[in-house]
């Protein structure tokens, strides 16, 4: 698939922003001006994210129609959610930053809400059979676990960090050696995509035009895929080896700072990875994968 | 509404013929002609007298080698448009409720007035079948021909879709599906449907027909070949040695040749 550099900066930085305000909302974060600061990173990095989700729309303008399919379409449900988590926690950022109260009720329901638009998030993606690396419940569980161990470092809480960077880490294996096998998996081949296997076995003679379609273009992404296992490493070492290690020295907010952003910077190579490494079944037509 | 109907009344599609079609485009340009005039945003081209042309198709033509256990290689042309899907999962996928499958005939249409261009359709289509247009940034498709299967304007034997009308081959059919003594019911009933990528479970309405098997003879059939005997393999005499004479001219001998 395509990585489009605006859904990779979305998908990463408001999961960051959603799992901060998940935190938030559960009491961490203090109150007054400290708090402040927190919700602010918190908006920003989720309203941010948000929009810049919406640079890749044909019509933005047009944007709220998309809240309308909430029963049938996860992107529908993850704009509902979104919506409604940013309300709540505001009325909560309000209490704890101006009179210093945490009205917990008010950060159980938009703590809730901030998983549940991580959720929705991650689903759109993995809801999707034509993307079999995609096409598991490992995906919301990655989505989830990137988010809540962003949201614990951004908070500095350093205890959860560690265990959720830990725990983010297997998923993150555990989601690779699954994607490898996921398309063959499938049982998806050129064989079924044309009906022929009965005779034999197809290969694709002529694409239907010289130059590449949107199809190609969006879908039989396959660039630079044969540095995927570099960049893996890369991306493991960046948001988990180096932050743990760092979590490890004596505290001080200069290097938690710095963990925070190699953590950003991994996890922005993950889920270029995860763009960039998933193969739409359509790419069989086209005699690539 | 993007939930998909429990039932349609009919269910309006194509039998592709695969042993049939000879691959000559010509749907595609029909279909390229009629839909870039009629439903909706017209079907735009980016640099089309470039380098790298590129553009929207609502139905693709692509060509196929298919090697078998034993015996030759054979060729065959997969034009490929939507497949109007039972289990369409384009349109539950779609937020704005632009994508929608029509109750009276199973249609798969896009009311573009409301597609936001999120693309995510096109990425829920496990055949490609759905292109965003670069110029007007809304998603197209296959319409079936909604705006002439129904045209009262139209003489009777234009009310197919385009790439029907036009396949000099014979190789596309239209018709309704629900309908068990209807023209694409008889053809899959006698000749087997495919489903494309059936495991995706979208059901797809469109059948493709498979390629019949290819006739075999063991024995000699040609009736005049045992007495078409080769003339002469060698050259003898004089021929021999004017072969050879002319060989040694230009520097070769007859065993080399
Ligand atoms: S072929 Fe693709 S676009 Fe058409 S109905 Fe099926 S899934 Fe949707
Ligand atoms: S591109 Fe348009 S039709 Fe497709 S899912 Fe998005 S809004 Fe719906």
């Amino acid at each position: 698939m395509h990585p489009a550099p605006s859904i990779i900066l979305f998908t990463v930085l408001s999961g960051m922003g959603f799992g901060l305000l998940f935190f938030l909302g559960l009491g961490f974060g203090s109150t007054g001006s400290i708090a402040l600061v927190f919700f602010v990173l918190a908006f920003l990095l989720s309203t941010g994210g948000l929009l810049a989700s919406t640079f890749h729309l044909g019509h933005p303008e047009r944007a709220l129609k998309a809240f309308s399919q909430w029963r049938t379409s996860w992107l529908s449900r993850e704009g509902c959610c979104a919506v409604f988590a940013l309300v709540v926690m505001t009325i909560l950022a309000a209490g704890r930053v101006f009179s210093a109260a945490h009205w917990s009720w008010i950060g159980w329901l938009g703590s809730t809400f901030c998983v549940a638009t991580v959720l929705t998030t991650s689903m759109i993606y993995a809801q999707l059979r034509t993307v079999p690396r995609w096409n598991s419940a490992l995906t919301p569980s990655l989505f989830l676990a990137y988010a809540a161990s962003g949201g614990a470092l951004l908070v500095g809480e350093l205890d959860w960090a560690r265990l959720l960077l830990a725990i983010t880490a297997g998923i993150q294996l555990a989601w690779w050696l699954r994607g490898d096998r996921a398309l063959h998996h499938s049982g998806t081949s050129l064989k079924t995509a044309t009906g022929l296997g009965a005779i034999g076995n197809p290969r694709s003679l002529e694409s239907p035009h010289t130059e590449a379609n949107y199809l190609t273009r969006e879908m039989a992404f396959v660039i630079a895929r044969h540095h995927a296992k570099l960049l893996r490493l890369v991306a493991a070492i960046l948001a988990f080896a180096l932050p743990l290690i760092l979590l490890s020295l004596p505290h001080s907010h200069l290097i938690a700072a710095f963990a925070v952003l190699l953590h950003t910077l991994g996890a922005l190579v993950s889920r270029w990875l995860f763009f960039a490494e998933a193969e739409h079944v359509v790419s069989f037509y086209y005699g690539v994968r | 509404m993007t939930s998909l109907p429990t039932h349609t009344d009919r269910k309006l599609g194509l039998v592709i013929d695969l042993d049939t079609c000879v691959g000559c485009h010509a749907c595609v340009i029909a279909c390229k002609g009629w839909n870039t005039e009629h439903y909706g945003a017209p079907l735009s081209d980016q640099n089309p007298y470039g380098e790298a042309p590129s553009g929207t198709f609502l139905n693709r033509v692509h060509s196929y080698e298919v090697l078998p256990d034993s015996g030759e290689a054979q060729v065959f042309h997969l034009p490929k448009s939507c497949l109007h899907c039972e289990d369409a999962p384009c349109v539950t996928v779609c937020p704005t409720g632009a994508s929608y499958k029509r109750v009276e005939d199973g249609i798969v249409l896009v009311h573009e007035d409301d597609c936001i261009g999120c693309g995510l359709c096109a990425w829920a289509c496990p055949y490609g079948a759905r292109e965003m247009d670069a110029a007007e940034r809304v998603m197209k498709k296959c319409t079936l021909c909604v705006d002439r299967i129904y045209n009262e304007n139209l003489s009777i034997e234009d009310r197919e879709p385009a790439c029907v009308r036009t396949c000099p081959a014979g190789a596309r059919h239209f018709g309704d599906f629900a309908d068990p003594d209807s023209n694409v019911s008889a053809l899959i009933s006698e000749r087997g449907g495919i489903d494309l990528m059936a495991e995706q479970e979208t059901r797809p309405v469109n059948k493709y027909l498979p390629p019949r098997t290819k006739d075999h003879f063991d024995e000699q059939i040609d009736v005049l070949a045992p007495l078409l005997v080769p003339v002469a393999r060698e050259p003898e005499g004089f021929m021999r040695w004017l072969d050879g004479a002319l060989g040694k001219l230009d520097g070769r001998s007859v065993r080399e040749t």
